[in-house]
């Protein structure tokens, strides 16, 4: 139950501003792809273009396709529900929803969707979500608490049990582990490697070596100035964009000696 | 030996400061120069404490800046003017409060809350006057009027007020529309009660011919004062919800009204529900909408759709204005009072409710 992305041809604008131009990228299934790259570059504009969360914002729209095993997500005849259903998302900062409690916020998934679920089911995915996200032995004694009563690294655990909880085909994640610790990033980094094997896993992060650990392939964006639009630059193993990039700004970047 | 030593001498950190007991010493010093003072011009005590408080003031201040320099003076100054200030603007309340229960109290009994004034004239209250029994006569009507015809006016606008703030903040995007509805909203907010109750009295003239009194009329002129205020509040309280948590329900594949539904309002609902109650306080009190849209009634009415109505503003405003005994008024405003009484006794519940509500509502962040 995962699938593959293809890229072609994407411009995501906001408004009138080209964001992100021409982007081509293939994203295997069962694998995990970094994206890398200066701050403004539009890793995370490009991320969001991956389930259709781009658009909430006012004005933004897309060019190009994003094919997600052959399916075109901005075909006009595609409901934008029904792509973030199958492409979940974690957020830079955790936002377990505060109403909620931390059973309550797993199940949201199907809970806000009003689906039916009998309690059995329920308990069942409540438990096989938070023990997917390494969470469950933490927080088994008390499902009943509220969710934002959790440390900053559970919340985001949290998070990623209620992204897995409505069993996506992909996940994305947005710098997951830049408000966190480096405990708890290292629990998520785990985590993501055993992701790997039921879903496609992208990542965007500012951690180089994070990249590094947890990526099979990596993609670097950068931006040749300010109101310039953001560009793939190279998307390699990753092996290879750290150890010799084609690219000189790659090389620059990764070593450090970029800007 | 050494630490004995210590104790007498004063601490490097504290020299140049004033001794604790120092400001003491200048209050006593104002009281008693007041005294004296007040004494001089004819003794009065309002007078008394005006003039001390500004001896205490200025001696204080002046004390400050010989012992301790003029950045300290400045500081006490301004800590004087600040408490002072505070007390000034407590004192109109609590002497609201005092003549309120002062004078109502006395009225307040078991028949005033459960007899209406059908039946109660003037030779009634001449009678209790020169018999010295009980004033008789009481809100009843008014009391069930006031509550009736605002739950109707709540009814009204509180889903109109709730949707239309939705629709600002959830789907407008500052559109010519949007800007046209935030003005209005923001032109209602001021409009003067008495035109709202004007505008629900034509409108329901025209809708059913002139001189429709109803209780719901002047629900109806209520909740043209209400709107602005619920669709306001409520708007405050949504915009403060972060949209991270709209974004991660829509990335669950969630809806947008269903976001809107149960995760943006559930998250706002205690600021909205307490905005809503603060509504309910602010129109509960009116008197003018009322009089055009609900005119005035001495018996029970408990149909808000047919037939005249009182509330308590309009109760006190006739008992103030024409006494049912114009030889014995002391009668009809003991009544008044009592009214009165009972309507800031309903204005603080409803502030009470709103802060349960708020707290019970609020999301739970314990550990």
């Amino acid at each position: 139950m995962s699938k593959r992305i293809d890229v072609k041809d994407l411009n995501v604008y906001y408004s009138k501003f080209l964001a992100v131009e021409d982007v081509n990228i293939s994203i295997e299934a069962r694998s995990v792809t970094a994206f890398i790259g200066p701050s403004g570059c539009g890793k995370s504009t490009f991320l969001r273009t991956l389930n259709r969360m781009h658009e909430v914002i006012p004005g933004a729209r897309v060019e190009g396709e994003v094919l997600l095993d052959g399916d075109d997500l901005y075909d006009p005849a595609v409901d934008p529900v029904t792509v973030r259903g199958q492409v979940g998302m974690v957020f830079q900062r955790p936002n377990p929803f505060p109403t909620m409690s931390i059973r309550d916020n797993v199940l949201a998934g199907v809970k806000l969707n009003n689906k039916r679920i009998s309690r059995s089911d329920a308990d069942a995915l409540v438990e096989k979500s938070l023990r997917g996200a390494n969470l469950w032995n933490e927080v088994k004694d008390r499902l009943g608490r509220p969710g934002s009563g959790l440390s900053g690294g559970q919340q985001q655990r949290l998070c990623i049990a209620r992204a897995i909880a409505v069993s996506p085909q992909v996940i994305l994640m947005d710098e997951p582990c830049s408000a966190l610790d480096p405990i708890s990033t290292l629990a998520i980094e785990d985590l993501i490697n055993e992701l790997k094997a039921d879903y496609t896993v992208v990542i965007v992060t500012h951690n180089m070596q994070q990249a590094a650990r947890v990526s099979d392939k990596t993609a670097f964006f950068n931006i040749a100035g300010t109101g310039k639009p953001g560009k793939l630059i190279e998307y390699a193993d990753t092996t290879t964009i750290f150890n010799k990039p084609v690219q000189k700004s790659t090389e620059d970047y990764v070593s450090g000696r970029f800007g | 030996m050494s630490s004995a030593l210590l104790k007498t001498r004063r601490s490097q950190l504290t020299k140049g400061r004033l001794p604790g007991y120092a400001i003491w010493v200048v209050l006593g010093a104002a009281v008693v120069l007041a005294a004296a003072v007040s004494a001089l011009i004819g003794f009065d005590v309002v007078v008394w404490a005006l003039i001390a408080a500004v001896f205490f003031v200025v001696g204080a201040t002046l004390v400050t800046a010989a012992a301790e320099g003029s950045r300290k003076a400045a500081d006490s100054l301004m800590t004087y003017l600040v408490y002072g200030s505070f007390v000034i603007a407590l004192l109109p309340l609590l002497s609201v409060i005092w003549t309120v229960l002062e004078r109502g109290l006395p009225g307040l009994s078991y028949d005033f809350f459960f007899t209406s004034m059908n039946g109660v004239t003037g030779a009634t209250d001449n009678a209790s006057a020169e018999n010295g029994t009980p004033v008789l006569g009481g809100a009843y009507h008014a009391i069930v009027g006031t509550l009736q015809i605002t739950l109707w006016a709540s009814l009204v606008s509180v889903p109109i007020g709730l949707l239309a703030a939705v629709y600002l903040v959830e789907y407008g995007r500052g559109g010519a529309l949007d800007r046209a509805i935030t003005f209005f909203v923001d032109v209602m907010t001021g409009i003067p009660s008495i035109v709202a109750g004007l505008f629900a009295a034509a409108l329901f003239a025209l809708l059913f011919g002139p001189g429709t009194r109803t209780g719901f009329v002047a629900s109806v002129a209520l909740s043209v004062l209400m709107i602005p205020v619920v669709v306001r509040s409520t708007e405050e309280m949504l915009k403060i919800v972060p949209n991270e948590l709209r974004e991660a329900s829509y990335a669950l594949g969630v809806r947008k009204w269903r976001t809107i539904v149960k995760v943006v309002v559930p998250t706002a609902i205690s600021g909205i529900a307490s905005g809503v109650t603060l509504a309910i306080a602010r129109v509960v009190g009116e008197t003018a909408p009322i009089l055009v849209t609900a005119g005035f009634a001495s018996s029970i009415n408990l149909n808000v759709f047919g037939g005249w109505m009182s509330t308590l503003p309009t109760f006190i405003y006739y008992q103030i204005l024409t006494p049912t005994s114009p030889t014995n008024i002391d009668a009809s405003t003991q009544r008044a009072w009592a009214a009165a009484l009972i309507l800031i006794i309903m204005v603080m519940l409803l502030n009470v409710v709103a802060r349960l509500v708020a707290k019970i509502f609020a999301p739970r962040t314990s550990r």
